[in-house]
């Protein structure tokens, strides 16, 4: 599939820059959108749908410090100049928003904001302009077009609104349309309205649909492939009907069983326990385990010694920034043809005999930068940033035994 | 719509009979003219009786209002009593002066602080926005007298190249130009970073950039209409002060104008004098008011219609 994808987001990550320090929000999505695709990305609140997406397009501001791969065809968006981005914008990749009313401008008409992106993706001004403009609200269901066009948002209703915003999309005739939820700020019944038209829509454009939402119900109804996102990454991919029936990881099972449900006998809902961690207090490993029901120590990785865990941690904190000398052996020593021709960190010995452990720490003999201070003491597992390491060269012995 | 016009004429009448009364009340308690047009010392107390007979002082305060109201309503606002002839010859005379410095330092302050507002708010904590507040800080906290001072002492008395004071050559315009102008840019440019930067945040900003819309285009047609309702109402303030003139740029720079002419007459006790002053300035406050509220209708659509409504 990814040979024909037209979208093709790869290692894409997101840190915000507050001034003091950089927050992760998005830990390297991958996403492969093929045409005609109807993907469904659902996850709480916080968890990186939204920011998936307007990361791709460039809309995330100053502060925000994307890196990774958004290949749109040929062209990568990732870093594009603005004048090709605006192309894409609105052109090819064409978005809808949450709260609708807030969504257009409050100072200019309906009329003069979906002649804007007429003007700029299709060149129409004039009376052409203004006939094309009253076909496409005809197409989304707005009754008196001409009227209409004259009147600024706040005279229309929310779900009006919406249908105005989707206009605007079409007025691009767009490749892939990204509705970032798109009813939540409706009433239920005109949720179902604006859920039929973007269904309809899609079917008669063909254009490829990114639905985001907290609501499975909404995704179930449109959607094709779901994504489920939880802190920044992507928990689980499948199609539709896998992810109903049979979830594979613990978060979807959690979000289905926390779905009411009008049809079959009462049954008590089962909440997710806890909240979601803060981007910047994530927990090791598995950003899901203390509040999975399933969460087994695997969720961490632990590199032991000689019995004993020296250092413990999320994966990609322990793999890619070792903080023990033994952990940076154990990886440096993992041959990778990638790499080849680097020097890596060569151990000396053998390990000690593990009935005749020497004093303090266990490696210490085998370390190349061992001190005085390793073969008296038993360095203690103490935390550093948000892993456990047992090394006195992390944790000086004699300034208080933390932990 | 014509009802509202009406509603806020009639608000406004109340607000410049206030500030009349007010005034009326404020400068008949604070001394009488006569102790200041003669020195009590040497002059015989029937000559100041009979100068109090002839303005009208002898009578009781109420007394005094009414027939000034009663003046008034005939169109006749009083006479200058240093000067004996109406009063609102004495104002309007000094008026080109105080409008000569006003108008371009409204203009002064929109050029540079619309700029620098806009230009704080679209470069947003880098060096330039830190420069731009800093001195706009430091422009919004000095005094007038002080920074008129300031830059006399710089340009007129360190460099020689600009007069101090008095206002026969175009040079003499500068400072008092310059003082006032920059003043009002520092408040303009701290309203119009702070609206710019509010809406830069709304949605339908995202929607516009989502559209492809170009990023210049974005704060030209979207983000800028929206931050200039707050930026209007500022102003619309400052245009309603031109005709008061500055009270402190001009005593420092000895400027002719109205302000400095509303300190000499409260000085002197010349009452009508300080009453037309003050009835102009509340025309012109609220004849300002009432065009921005007009213009917040054509710029706003959501008030525009609710308006209507009232028809």
């Amino acid at each position: 599939m990814n040979d024909q994808a037209i979208l093709q987001v790869s290692n894409l990550t997101v840190d915000f820059d507050d001034g003091l320090c950089l927050t992760r929000a998005l830990h390297g999505v991958d996403i492969a959108l093929a045409p005609h695709d109807a993907l469904g990305i659902v996850g709480e609140s916080g968890c990186g749908k939204s920011i998936t997406w307007l990361a791709v397009l460039g809309l995330l501001g100053q502060r925000a410090r994307v890196r990774g791969s958004a290949r749109f065809g040929r062209e990568e968006l990732l870093g594009a100049a603005e004048e090709s981005l605006s192309r894409v914008r609105g052109g090819r990749i064409a978005m809808i928003f949450q709260d609708p009313s807030s969504a257009l401008n409050p100072v200019h008409s309906v009329g003069r904001q979906l002649g804007e992106a007429l003007r700029l993706h299709r060149g129409l001004k004039g009376a052409a302009a203004r006939a094309e403009m009253r076909r496409l609200l005809d197409r989304v269901g707005i009754g008196n077009a001409g009227r209409r066009l004259d009147e600024y948002p706040h005279e229309l209703s929310g779900g009006m609104n919406q249908r105005v915003m989707i206009a605007m999309t079409l007025a691009g005739e767009p490749d892939i349309l990204i509705a970032d939820e798109p009813t939540t700020a409706l009433d239920v019944t005109i949720q179902a309205q604006i859920l039929e038209l973007i269904a309809e829509i899609r079917a008669e454009e063909g254009m490829a649909l990114v639905l985001i939402s907290h609501d499975l119900g909404v995704v179930a109804e449109l959607a094709e492939r779901v994504m489920v996102m939880y802190c920044g990454r992507v928990v689980e991919s499948a199609p539709v009907a896998d992810v109903f029936d049979r979830p594979a990881h613990p978060y979807t099972r959690g979000l289905l069983d926390a779905l009411p449900s009008l049809h079959g006998p009462r049954a008590p809902l089962t909440a997710i326990p806890g909240t979601v961690p803060q981007p910047r207090r994530l927990p090791p490993g598995c950003s899901f385990a203390p509040r999975c029901a399933f969460a087994v120590p695997a969720c961490q990785v632990a590199v032991m010694y000689l019995g004993r865990i020296v250092e413990i941690g999320a994966p990609e904190d322990v793999f890619h920034a070792p903080a023990h000398p033994y952990t940076r052996a154990l990886v440096s020593a993992i041959p990778d043809p990638r790499r080849r021709g680097r020097r890596g960190i060569l151990l000396t010995g053998d390990p000690p005999n593990p009935i005749d452990l020497p004093t303090g720490c266990a490696f210490h003999k085998r370390c190349p930068d061992a001190r005085a201070a390793c073969a008296a003491i038993r360095p203690a597992l103490l935390p550093v940033g948000e892993r456990k390491v047992a090394c006195h060269l992390v944790h000086p012995p004699g300034l208080g035994s933390r932990g | 719509m014509i009802l509202w016009l009406l509603g806020r004429l009639g608000r406004a009448a109340v607000t410049v009979t206030l500030i009349v009364t007010f005034a009326f009340v404020v400068l008949r308690l604070s001394g009488d003219p006569a102790e200041r047009f003669f020195d009590p010392g040497d002059t015989p107390p029937d000559v100041i009786e009979a100068f109090r007979k002839a303005w009208g002082l002898d009578q009781p305060i109420w007394v005094q209002y009414l027939r000034y109201v009663e003046n008034v309503a005939r169109g006749d606002l009083g006479n200058s009593i240093r000067e004996n002839r109406p009063a609102i010859d004495t104002v309007m005379e000094r008026l080109p002066m105080t409008l000569a410095i006003m108008v371009p330092a409204l203009f002064v302050k929109l050029l540079l602080g619309l700029t620098a507002g806009v230009v704080a708010a679209l470069y947003r904590n880098t060096f330039a926005d830190r420069l731009i507040m800093g001195v706009s800080v430091f422009g919004f906290t000095v005094p007038s007298f002080v920074l008129g001072l300031l830059l006399a002492l710089l340009f007129a008395v360190q460099f020689r190249l600009l007069p101090s004071g008095g206002s026969s050559t175009l040079a003499h315009y500068v400072l008092p130009v310059l003082t006032l102008g920059l003043s009002g840019a520092a408040v303009i440019a701290r309203y119009t970073r702070s609206a710019m930067i509010e809406v830069m945040g709304q949605p339908y900003v995202r929607t516009a950039s989502a559209k492809g819309v170009l990023w210049h285009r974005v704060v030209s047609e979207h983000v800028f209409p929206n931050a200039a309702i707050p930026i209007i109402t500022v102003i619309g303030f400052m245009i309603g002060s031109l005709v008061a003139g500055a009270v402190v740029v001009e005593t420092v720079f000895s400027w002719p104008g109205v302000g400095s002419l509303l300190v000499n007459s409260v000085n002197a006790r010349d009452l009508a004098v300080v009453q037309v002053i003050l009835l102009l300035v509340g025309f012109s406050m609220v004849a300002a008011n009432l065009a921005v509220d007009l213009l917040y209708g054509f710029i706003d659509p959501r008030l525009h219609r609710a308006r209507g409504g009232e028809d």
